[in-house]
């Protein structure tokens, strides 16, 4: 498996309201894990709902594989692309079972067979997740809850996965974890990781490639982390001071307690 | 030393099980084992409000002033569907008397609970029942417009009905015409809903205003909901609606699952959630204004009937779609049934009961029961 996403000058916007991507020209290639990265609001969310077609551009073309998606059916983006939001709501509880079950939509029969109930498990034990598997919903903790909608974003085998904020909610362990996992599912399985992430950190750590988006709808730049990473950029994007060091081959932040200023003590 | 990143054993392990499937055999049965097992249990909830309606349908029909037992009940059923009947007039009344309206009951409650399962997940809101859309002060307008003015759509024995059943489409046809223009979000379709309903009880209220008594106790007695006009003639049309509903929505359970998880989730998965909740409008207005056009207007079947049932059988549409019509059947059977018998031989219409058995049922629920079936 190895899908390219090649966004050529999409524009795009909810209904009814301005443009919050303009004219982002980017490719993503697999297997490969990518972090989007930026403050609130530019639009990082929005251009992930792009590239699954919840939001459709209003120009440009988002083409997967040679293939436009604006060609493809609902149900066949589906296959293609597994889709992880930000929050899911439930509004009946529903055991963490059934609930991962919902992602085995359109693979499955009538009935649960064997196979697809061992998938479930697997999943689940993948994620921490095996002992709860028949708590309702509303008896989990929001990290928790976040590691269901991820199971059912995984059991969807599909060959792009996209997650908004995967790690909100998790606490340190699980955020190493689940985005360690991720970076190796890439290498495992091939597949097209895209995920919006705030931990510098983490990002820097665990992706093959960063898209920093600086301005509202704009993509400030892509790379490699090493390249990405510096206290330049951070205070460029995030207007924050930083030291960059290395760390585990990696760059790692150390951000600094003042916005651009000299600081000065509290007392 | 590398420069190359380190990762964690434990992580690779776990992904590399995940990826080569690595359930044993011991497991995986054990599992289905205990899966098998979650699903008999709510079977058997199933099969249980089936054994109860059984009973409760033969005692129901003993009710009246002919003294007929309650085995003598079943032999009488048996002995007419084997064209085998013994005695004529104890006949004509358990069969042509009272069976309708025990019949009629099942089947509208059943209907009443599916229409409410498939709004409670279209709208992802506990409070929906198959009046949210207005269906019912569409359907009381049109009623009280053939009580009232006498102008009907219709003529002869559909006069009342049939101006019912049309009126009754025009609020969901309005929901789904703003729904069109603005968006099909289930707050949209409320609040089109309510906006609607009031419309229509304006008018309502106008027309029995000028009203002379008789029209209004008309008027009165149908909104409050009765199963005394079911018969032979029209219980083929509301169970073929109820049933042609009830199997479409099983048909389409798992999209009802999916749609419960949000929008976005539902069309990652392949689900259009705006062409489906309006389906799914057209659908519970179609089935609900047949059944309230023949029986009035019977409240809390469509909010209580599903709510119970998912305390049993969990909020897997699947299962809930049968187990609530089973249950709502049954409750409204038990409604009328106490409807007849309470302050015999003084009639209380089951809507009216229903009101009484429902308010405090859905109290009951708030109160116990939400931490296990409202996320």
């Amino acid at each position: 498996m190895k899908m390219k996403i090649e966004i050529k000058d999409i524009q795009c916007g909810y209904a009814g309201s301005d443009l919050i991507i303009r004219n982002i020209d980017l490719t993503l290639e697999g297997p490969k894990l990518v972090c989007i990265i930026g403050p609130n609001g530019v639009g990082k969310s929005t251009l992930v709902k792009c590239i699954n077609h919840l939001l459709v551009p209003r120009g440009g073309s988002i083409t997967i594989d040679g293939t436009d998606i604006a060609t493809l059916g609902r149900r066949e983006l589906s296959r293609l692309i597994s889709y992880v939001p930000a929050s899911s709501q439930e509004c009946f509880s529903m055991p963490v079972l059934d609930s991962v079950m919902i992602g085995l939509y359109g693979r499955q029969g009538w009935r649960t067979s064997r196979t697809d109930l061992d998938r479930v498990y697997e999943t689940l034990r993948l994620l921490d997740l095996e002992d709860l598997a028949m708590r309702p919903s509303n008896a989990l903790s929001a990290g928790q809850r976040q590691r269901v909608a991820l199971a059912r974003g995984l059991i969807q085998d599909s060959p792009i996965l996209i997650l908004d904020e995967p790690t909100a909610n998790l606490d340190v362990m699980h955020q190493m974890y689940v985005t360690e996992m991720l970076k190796v599912i890439t290498a495992r399985k091939g597949v097209l990781v895209i995920m919006i992430c705030h931990d510098l950190n983490i990002a820097a750590q665990f992706a093959d490639e960063i898209v920093v988006m600086g301005r509202p709808g704009v993509v400030r730049t892509v790379g490699r982390p090493a390249d990405v990473i510096t206290p330049e950029l951070i205070r460029e994007v995030y207007g924050i001071d930083s030291r960059v060091i290395t760390h585990n081959g990696a760059p790692h932040v150390i951000l600094e307690p003042t916005f651009g200023d000299e600081g000065v003590h509290l007392d | 030393m590398t420069d190359r990143p380190r990762y964690s054993r434990k992580v690779i392990d776990s992904v590399d099980q995940w990826v080569s499937r690595g359930s044993t055999v011991e497991e995986s049965e054990e599992r289905f084992d205990r899966y098998r097992r979650y699903l008999l249990l709510k079977t058997m909830f199933i099969i249980a409000c089936v054994a109860v309606m059984v009973v409760v349908l033969g005692y129901s029909i003993t009710v009246g002033a002919s003294n007929i037992g309650f085995i003598e009940t079943y032999r009488i059923i048996w002995e007419h569907i084997a064209g085998n009947i013994a005695d004529d007039i104890k006949d004509y009344v358990v069969v042509g008397l009272r069976m309708p309206r025990v019949i009629g009951a099942v089947i509208a409650g059943a209907g009443l609970a599916v229409c409410g399962v498939i709004m409670q997940s279209t709208l992802l809101n506990p409070l929906a029942d198959p009046y949210t859309t207005g269906v019912s002060s569409g359907a009381s307008f049109g009623a009280t417009l053939a009580i009232v003015a006498n102008i009907s759509l219709l003529g002869g024995e559909l006069f009342i009905v049939g101006n019912a059943f049309v009126f009754s489409l025009i609020p969901t046809a309005v929901i789904i015409f703003v729904s069109k223009l603005k968006n099909a979000s289930p707050t949209t379709m409320i609040m089109a809903g309510i906006a609607v309903m009031y419309i229509f009880n304006a008018i309502t209220t106008v027309l029995m205003l000028w009203a002379d008594p008789n029209a209004t106790q008309a008027v009165y007695i149908w909104q409050v909901g009765t199963l005394s006009k079911t018969n032979w003639n029209n219980i083929p049309i509301i169970a073929a609606a109820v049933l042609a509903g009830t199997c479409v929505t099983l048909l389409m359970s798992k999209k009802l699952n999916i749609l419960a998880t949000g929008d976005e989730s539902a069309s990652a998965l392949g689900v259009n959630a705006n062409k489906l909740r309006i389906f799914n409008l057209i659908l519970v207005s179609l089935v609900s204004a047949t059944v309230v056009s023949f029986t009035g207007l019977i409240g809390f079947i469509g909010l209580v009937a599903p709510h119970i049932a998912r305390i049993f059988v969990g909020p897997d549409n699947k299962y809930l779609v049968v187990a609530s019509a089973v249950f709502g059947g049954m409750l409204l059977m038990v409604a009328d049934l106490l409807g007849r018998t309470v302050i015999s031989p003084v009639v209380i219409q089951a809507g009216v009961i229903m009101a009484f058995i429902g308010g405090p049922m859905f109290l009951w629920l708030i109160i116990n029961k939400k931490s296990n079936i409202w996320g």
